[in-house]
């Protein structure tokens, strides 16, 4: 109230000019000057602990509010990716730059570097290992197949063979082979997540491209029918042995299938070798290599027997250590976690 | 015509006549930004009621005590958008501390909406709109009209959305996905909402 009270005087007393250039000026500069008052008050009063972390996130991301990530602009998103555990890699415009800072902020470094490949979890849709439901010749697409009596393989869960995920690849990264399978290659995969998008059964997963085990089959249907409706015998029946197996709980089963942790997954192919119908695959069969302690260098610490999942290292504390090559199962954490890098795969 | 009637005419005017996405063509950017999920768009309409309802009421005060005395409505503008951005910042703080529930289902929209044309345009129209008589809207018939235009651009955002989610599955040609078929739609809206512009109240 005080600002009219002067700007009357000054329109009272001034010359004609000047009160048409003063009134204007004080009035918006004297609201501008008490909303920005009052403003800075309500910060202090109203001051809400928020967590940093979403600060520091939403000063790095882009802050053009696109939506590309699916929340409702860059705040909704570094709450949610403090909050709901929300992926790092949403941001389009900011890209990997933007995601590293968002990883190193949230610790989430190993995950964000590392490079994801699709890997389909089915062993089915080629020309031989399929039992067809019925003769489809509609629209080549699976979007479509998958509309009449759940596709054409008997299994509903497995691959029809239609090539969505191929048409869909921007990368050319998946190609068909002779026998009719889908191929990825890992060298042109970006892990950007269109064949996943464009499977229909869901069936293409992106796993860390150093994960060399996984179960490559989707049915949720019990264990006798997987096996009768699946046309290429390497269906999971949920029986549970790879549970068993598994020196590190990386594996669940719920609904009759199989699923791996691959973030926790070790690599040692222990599941694969006792799973009953060979749905598990392991790419490193056979080229596994064993651990082995150069005793010279050997200190004696204890860490890799601490951390060897079969307890194939045995030695007293400051002595040198002996790894039993029957038991060893070649995972490579002894190689990992040694101080003194004395451990080599041979 | 009663108070009732006159308010009956002002809802039917605010959500499908003139609406302000469709027919007045303001708010267009959260219109197409933030529609592409329903519980977002749903947010994203309950602020845009709450903003515009306060900024109405808001902004009818600084024109009335203090545009209007000193001949000053050719600041309109600028006094409008200095008044509502403050308006939607304290408001924000407020809710952030006193409602958090709240603030987490409207807050992050909040800020999206601050210089939103809708709102700007809502707080100018009201200054100029007059009923049949001739007369200038009161203090509510602002905030009743600010209120009712919020309604109808959550309708709109919400039809679109709703739209916008089956239209994910729909085989379209690669070149109009998204935002290319979006205004398609946004057009074609348009046009059904067109056929409210000869209704006689």
């Amino acid at each position: 109230m005080n600002m009219i009270m002067i700007s009357l005087l000054v329109a009272g007393n001034g010359s004609f000019q000047m009160s048409t250039i003063t009134i204007p000026v004080m009035i918006v500069g004297g609201l501008g000057l008490i909303f920005g008052l009052v403003l800075a008050f309500a910060s202090k009063v109203f001051h809400v602990e928020v967590d940093p972390r979403v600060e520091q996130i939403i000063s790095i991301l882009p802050g053009a509010n696109c939506g590309a990530c699916g929340m409702p602009g860059c705040g909704g998103y570094a709450d949610a990716i403090v909050h709901n555990n929300a992926d790092i890699d949403k941001c389009a415009p900011g890209g990997a730059s933007t995601m590293a800072h968002i990883a190193s902020i949230m610790g989430k470094e190993a995950i964000a570097s590392q490079k994801k490949i699709a890997v389909y979890h089915c062993s089915s849709g080629g020309y031989n290992n399929t039992n067809w439901k019925y003769n489809y010749e509609g629209i080549e697409s699976c979007k479509s197949a998958v509309n009449i009596a759940d596709g054409p393989n008997s299994c509903r869960w497995g691959c029809m063979g239609f090539n969505d995920c191929l048409r869909a690849c921007p990368f050319d990264a998946i190609t068909v082979d002779e026998f009719g399978m889908r191929c990825v290659d890992k060298a042109l995969c970006t892990g950007c997540g269109a064949c996943v998008k464009a499977c229909p059964r869901g069936i293409i997963i992106l796993v860390p491209e150093n994960r060399n085990v996984m179960v490559r089959c989707s049915s949720k249907d019990k264990g006798a029918d997987a096996r009768v409706l699946c046309g290429s015998g390497h269906s999971c029946i949920g029986c549970g042995l790879c549970v068993k197996k598994c020196p590190t709980q990386a594996i669940t089963v719920s609904s009759s299938l199989a699923r791996i942790d691959y973030l926790r997954c070790i690599n040692c192919g222990q599941c694969a070798t006792v799973c009953p119908t060979k749905a598990i695959e392991d790419q490193l069969s056979g080229k596994r290599k064993k651990a082995l302690i150069i005793p010279d260098g050997c200190i004696g610490c204890t860490i890799c027997a601490k951390n060897c999942p079969v307890k194939a290292i045995t030695g007293e504390v400051k002595q040198v250590h002996v790894i039993n090559q029957e038991i060893c199962i070649g995972c490579g954490l002894c190689a990992e976690k040694c101080p003194k890098k004395t451990i080599k795969m041979v | 015509m009663g108070y009732l009637g006159k308010l009956f005419f002002m809802a039917m005017t605010a959500v499908f006549i003139n609406n302000y996405v469709l027919s007045r063509f303001l708010g267009l950017c959260p219109y197409l930004g933030v529609s592409k999920k329903l519980d977002s768009a749903f947010g994203m309409g309950m602020a845009v009621i709450f903003v515009m309802t306060m900024a109405s009421a808001f902004t009818y005060l600084i024109q009335t005590l203090f545009l209007i005395p000193y001949g000053l409505q050719y600041l309109q503008t600028i006094a409008f958008i200095l008044t509502i951005a403050a308006l939607v910042q304290f408001v924000e703080m407020v809710i952030q501390k006193n409602a958090p529930a709240l603030y987490k289902s409207l807050g992050v929209y909040l800020p999206l909406i601050t210089t939103n044309c809708a709102v700007l345009g809502v707080a100018i129209l009201n200054t100029k709109a007059t009923w049949a008589d001739g007369a200038h809207y009161n203090f509510l018939d602002a905030v009743l009209n600010g209120f009712l235009s919020g309604i109808g651009f959550t309708l709109v955002l919400l039809l679109m959305a709703g739209i916008r989610e089956r239209l994910e599955y729909a085989d379209l040609p690669k070149s109009m996905k998204g935002m290319p078929i979006g205004l398609i739609l946004a057009g074609c809206m348009a046009l059904a909402f067109y056929g409210f512009m000869g209704f006689k109240i």
